[in-house]
């Protein structure tokens, strides 16, 4: 138990755990409404989007794999399920399973390409990037979707506290999401025989391969769970902007692919954990909530948080180098 | 590596490769279709013109964005530094260069162009330390910078444009010299060293060679780390050139032109026979890509196509192109 507590106090996580007290601490003492409840709620609502993309995109990375395309995945799955909610009564399920269903096949057809063309998955699912977004755009011809069902507005809400302003504080989808995505993630990375396999799969895909991974078999799965998250995470979205629209989405593939990479993923492969993702996406939230709070004006809101990528990004570089540096004196 | 090849290798180099010949099909299949849809809407001078302005912009961007690939790297801030850097000049432009006349208007002319390439080169070195010295991966690198950089634009501007450009810098993007528009002669400008330095230069050998294994072309005594600081600047340099000519056709600059053309660059490249993992890779094939592109788009707009439509399509014809070519070299395997 006490091996465990220091290999975790040495770990990207412990360290990055540190920074995100620090920063909200300091938050919470620097402003008056950072640690209030409604804050709270709203990051957690805002961010839910991104953070279930995160999840998903956690399980590409560790494969060693990279997706692009999940926002165009999202923005079709959220088309076609919100525009078949509008024309007949299919309820929570019908939606869920349009949803999840189109987002697990686009991934499925991302996972075919990579694993017939031999091309690198980043080129894959950028030329998909582009097909499913210009057909998308192409066929909707940009109109957006204003009127949502009413149920689908509405529902899915559980108001479990009224604080003495009368404002009510609730469990909703958006919440809902966000620990599904996690959970389901770490079951599959952690607690299954699948899990490990991906991680081999990243580590050394030739000894995977070799020890009979069936790696098209897995590529399936990683691409078509990560295709799956973006078509659940696009009802999450759906139903907090109270809208469709075909081209709100795409264009921020690299700011999730930024939160899962600071939460300690590594692009080569075989790295990278649930928490250490949850952590990433909740330091790139409090730094733009926090910013904001703070009175920064919102235009410097995104230097700010490119410079915390980059500087984080070299620490772990650094970090990660002189582990390797250990490892080579002792093996010498 | 060129320079001592023998005569029947200099030869061969000069033959187009497989990728060559699979792009000139590709070419001749688009231009026989697009003869038969449209043929003198879109061979006929006005079409040809308007294809010759579009395409610097995007060949540009995709020349800044192959020299890293070649290397096995990726350059994300290449769109930011392009309109950064544009900001830059145009922001000296305005401030400096209004009013001015004569001797006094060229030194603001000059003095507006040193800070846009000076900021530039700024975010060149600072790429390529970052990735050569601290060892963080070029698309992590780069995904920071392009992040931070657009912010400092951002945050400059407040998201406005800068826009009133004296008549040279207008000319640069919108006028021609005996029918050649002039943005297309700058992309000859700085396509033809680029050419040179890729594939005559040891410089060029030595990027393509990192792009293969960079710890061998380390262990043969050059330092790596001084290649990749040069692959950045270079291509940040580049941006910077692609940022005078988008400013120069808009008359304007702003922090977010050109954002979608950032994976499509990508896309140019890697169709153009640029391997994605590095090391291998021409200019001529580039250039190739860039004109099939470029056709499709403006047969599609003829057509009247939505631009999504072509978005789409450029997307699917790179995977077709790329599915072409493994099922050739399973049918090599399998036919005798």
């Amino acid at each position: 138990m006490r091996e465990m507590g220091r290999g975790f106090a040495r770990s990207h996580e412990a360290r990055l755990l540190l920074v995100v007290v620090v920063l909200g601490g300091f938050l919470a003492l620097a402003t008056p409404s950072f640690a209030s409840l409604q804050n709270l709620v709203d990051l957690l609502t805002s961010n839910a989007f991104s953070g279930m993309l995160a999840a998903g995109l956690l399980v590409v990375l560790v494969s060693g794999g990279i997706d692009i395309s999940f926002t165009a995945t999202a923005s079709v799955a959220q088309y076609a399920a919100m525009t078949v909610a509008n024309h007949s009564h299919i309820g929570w399920l019908g939606v869920a399973a349009i949803g999840a269903g189109l987002g697990s096949l686009l991934g499925l057809f991302n996972a075919v390409l990579i694993g017939t063309l031999r091309l690198s998955s980043i080129i894959v699912t950028i030329a998909t990037l582009n097909l499913f977004y210009g057909l998308l755009m192409f066929v909707t011809r940009g109109d957006e979707i204003f009127a949502l069902p009413d149920w689908f507005v509405n529902g899915a809400s559980w108001t479990v506290y009224t604080d003495a302003q009368q404002a009510e504080y609730a469990i909703t989808l958006p919440m809902l999401g966000l620990v599904f995505a996690f959970a389901l993630t770490a079951i599959l990375l952690k607690r299954s025989n699948i899990g490990r396999q991906v991680y081999a799969l990243g580590s050394n895909a030739d000894a995977a391969a070799r020890v009979g991974i069936p790696v098209f078999r897995l590529n399936l799965l990683i691409y078509g769970y990560m295709g799956l998250i973006a078509g659940l995470a696009s009802l999450v979205q759906a139903q907090n902007a109270q809208s469709v629209s075909p081209n709100a989405l795409v264009g921020r593939e690299l700011d999730v692919l930024a939160a899962v990479v600071l939460g300690g993923a590594s692009l080569t492969g075989g790295v990278g954990s649930v928490f250490g993702t949850i952590l990433g996406v909740m330091l790139l939230a409090f730094l733009q909530n926090g910013l904001l709070l703070l009175g920064v004006p919102s235009y410097w809101s995104p230097c700010f948080t490119g410079a915390v990528i980059l500087v984080a990004v070299s620490l772990l570089a650094i970090e990660r180098r002189r582990q390797q540096g250990r490892v080579r004196r002792v093996s010498a | 590596m060129s320079l001592s090849m023998t005569r029947p290798a200099r030869i061969a180099a000069l033959r187009p490769g497989p990728v060559m010949l699979r792009l000139l099909a590709l070419l001749g299949a688009l231009l026989l279709v697009f003869a038969l849809l449209l043929g003198e809407r879109l061979f006929n001078a006005t079409a040809v013109r308007s294809m010759a302005f579009q395409l610097p912009e995007l060949g540009i961007l995709s020349l800044a964005m192959m020299i890293p690939l070649l290397s096995g790297g990726l350059d994300l801030s290449i769109i930011a530094t392009a309109n950064l850097s544009a900001l830059a000049m145009a922001f000296v432009f305005t401030h400096l260069g209004a009013g001015q006349a004569g001797m006094m208007a060229l030194a603001c002319d000059v003095a507006a162009l040193a800070s846009g390439f000076a900021v530039a080169a700024a975010i060149g070195l600072l790429n390529g330390y970052v990735i050569a010295y601290l060892g963080v991966s070029p698309i992590l690198a780069t995904l920071g910078s392009m992040t931070m950089v657009k912010g400092i634009a951002i945050g400059l501007t407040h998201g406005n444009v800068i826009s009133g450009f004296p008549a040279g810098i207008v000319f640069l993007g919108n006028g021609s010299v005996l029918g050649v528009p002039m943005a297309l002669i700058v992309f000859v400008l700085v396509a033809l060293p680029v050419a040179v330095i890729i594939g005559r230069t040891p410089l060029g050998a030595i990027i393509a060679m990192c792009g293969s294994n960079q710890e061998a072309v380390r262990f043969s005594g050059i330092d790596t780390r001084r290649v990749v600081l040069r692959i950045y600047l270079l291509s940040a340099l580049l941006s910077a050139v692609a940022g005078l000519v988008m400013m120069a056709r808009f008359n304007s600059a702003n922090a977010a032109y050109g954002e979608s053309y950032l994976l499509v660059t990508i896309l140019a490249a890697v169709l153009g026979g640029i391997d994605p993992a590095g090391g291998f890779g021409k200019v001529g094939g580039l250039v190739m890509a860039l004109v099939i592109l470029q056709l499709i788009s403006t047969a599609a707009n003829l057509l009247g196509m939505s631009q999504f439509l072509t978005l789409a399509l450029w997307g699917a014809i790179l995977l077709a192109v790329t599915g072409v070519g493994r099922l050739a070299d399973w049918l090599r395997l399998r036919l005798p």
